[in-house]
């Protein structure tokens, strides 16, 4: 479950669980988090949470909501963001790793109108929720894309008006040819490149060995022959 | 009337590289231009179960529905396209419902829906729940339906960013399915169909892992070959993490496709074309 941490000059004061929809801050008593401060207003502002995600509003405090040092009106909380109040610090800590328990969070769920919407719970020992009834735990954040191949493949031309060019392959895909006449394209994957082709009659040669429609994994100092030209494929050192 | 000749439909699905099962149905029907995919929810297989069902049932019935009555005819002031996909999917909600309340390993269970046909140079989308319909014309992606989500709730009331959205914890909430109550309304739309333009449905699968921008790139330069075009999209999700079932249909307009009309002969449209 998202928390957020109090602290002034450095020295922690309480810990506030975000459980409720509406977390209001304030130095006024009916507040959730009350801070008793003249630099805050009696009514400053509020967070609000919907399932795992927070937002923090401003609700038109005299002395402003400022988030890593930035004046906000309203803010998408991220994990290890700072909310700084006159002099106090509220630190918004939202790293509940799914629990193991649980696989079946990251399903596509239905979410019913009038379904009582509350934040999920990181470890709970309440039955789990059947799917399509109860808010879920919501999913890891995204892992970044694993894409990224340490390794660059380089086309160079050996024949024709082009001999001696070469194309780095950095993009995703790089397609090759003339359209309308022969086309292939290399794929930049995890596991290598892959060239597959794409439209013509005749389909691209390797090492002497004419393509099928599967894709073909390159593999250093492979010679490819394309629409009449003749190129070699190596990695980049 | 059989369009299949204006338009080419490539379907592709992969479980991903996380899940065991695949919960994602498609179903196509060239001759009427139909096209269906789903993304079934639910414990066990009773996902596979509600996917499964809602393309059987709206392919069949809509082919049916077709082949007696062309799509354009209009009834009232509306198509028999759009009258025939709300009374079909209203069925089609019933059946997957009522199976879901007798059957105790079903409850529960529910689906996406996205289903398009296309005629008349023209196509009606339906669609509930946060499978997509995407179009790219002139080199210019464009997702052609909104999600039936928490997130683009959110973002429709100025709360979250569409760039922050892809940041958030709340992916998978859906706010419509099919199945999962006595009655569902779908969203209906009809849009001006071109020759040259792709259109992709997809599960969210594809588009909770790639972005929009490489699915462009990949329609833009694959789009010559669309099995070859269809195999690339489910690799990109699946190099990316495939976390969950993806599926893709991708139908290509390769020439218009007007109606046949009442009293219309091919001497008529002839004419008319030598008099354009």
């Amino acid at each position: 479950m998202a928390k957020l941490i109090l602290s002034m000059d450095n020295l922690q004061l309480k810990d506030i669980a975000l459980n409720k929809e509406r977390t209001t801050i304030g130095r006024k008593p009916h507040n959730d988090i009350q801070i008793d401060n003249l630099a805050i207003s009696g009514e400053h502002a509020v967070v609000i949470t919907i399932l795992n995600d927070s937002f923090l509003e401003d609700i038109g405090s005299t002395n402003g909501t400022f988030v890593n040092g930035q004046a906000v009106k309203k803010h998408f909380l991220q994990n290890g963001d700072t909310i700084e109040l006159g002099k106090y610090r509220l630190k918004y800590v939202n790293d509940a790793p799914p629990p193991a328990s649980a696989p079946d969070f990251e399903r596509t769920m239905i979410l019913r109108p009038g379904q009582v919407v509350k934040p999920a719970e990181g470890v709970s020992d309440e039955p789990k929720p059947t799917p399509m009834q109860a808010p879920p735990v919501a999913p890891p954040p995204p892992p970044p894309p694993s894409t990224t191949l340490s390794v660059v493949g380089v086309i160079k031309v050996l024949s024709g008006g082009n001999a001696g060019k070469e194309l780095e392959l950095t993009k995703s895909l790089t397609t090759l040819g003339k359209p309308g006449v022969q086309v292939a394209v290399i794929a930049r994957r995890p596991l290598g490149y892959f060239m597959t082709h794409v439209e013509g009659a005749t389909f691209p040669i390797v090492n002497g060995v004419s393509l099928d429609a599967q894709p073909r994994k390159l593999i250093d100092h492979d010679i490819v022959e394309l629409a009449g030209t003749k190129m070699e494929f190596f990695i980049k050192s | 009337m059989d369009i299949s000749h204006a338009l080419e439909i490539v379907t592709e699905t992969s479980s991903g590289m996380v899940r065991t099962h695949n919960e994602d149905a498609t179903r196509t029907v060239p001759s009427c231009g139909l096209v269906v995919l789903a993304d079934g929810m639910g414990g066990y297989n009773a996902g596979e179960v509600a996917s499964g069902m809602a393309t059987a049932v709206l392919g069949s019935e809509l082919e049916k529905a077709f082949t007696v009555k062309s799509p354009h005819v209009m009834e009232g002031d509306r198509s028999w396209a759009q009258i025939k996909l709300e009374t079909e999917i209203a069925l089609t909600n019933t059946s997957i419902y009522q199976a879901a309340q007798s059957q105790p390993q079903y409850a529960g269970m529910g689906t996406t829906l996205v289903c398009a046909v296309f005629y008349d140079n023209r196509v009606t989308v339906a669609h509930i729940g946060d499978s997509r319909m995407y179009r790219q014309r002139d080199g210019v992606l464009e997702c052609i339906t909104r999600d039936h989500s928490l997130l683009e709730e959110q973002i429709a009331a100025g709360m979250i960013t569409r760039e922050q959205a892809r940041h958030s914890q709340n992916k998978n909430l859906v706010t419509r399915a099919l199945g999962v109550d006595p009655s569902v309304v779908p969203e209906l739309h009809d849009h001006d169909v071109l020759p040259g333009d792709v259109y992709l449905l997809c599960s969210d699968g594809l588009n909770d892992m790639v972005v929009d921008e490489e699915i462009s790139e990949t329609l833009a330069m694959l789009s010559a070959n669309l099995p070859v075009c269809a195999g690339q999209l489910i690799s990109q999700a699946n190099d990316n993490g495939g976390r969950d079932n993806v599926s893709v249909i991708l139908i290509k307009v390769k020439y218009a496709f007007p109606a046949t009309r009442a009293g219309e002969t091919w001497w008529s449209r002839f004419w008319a074309w030598l008099t354009k």
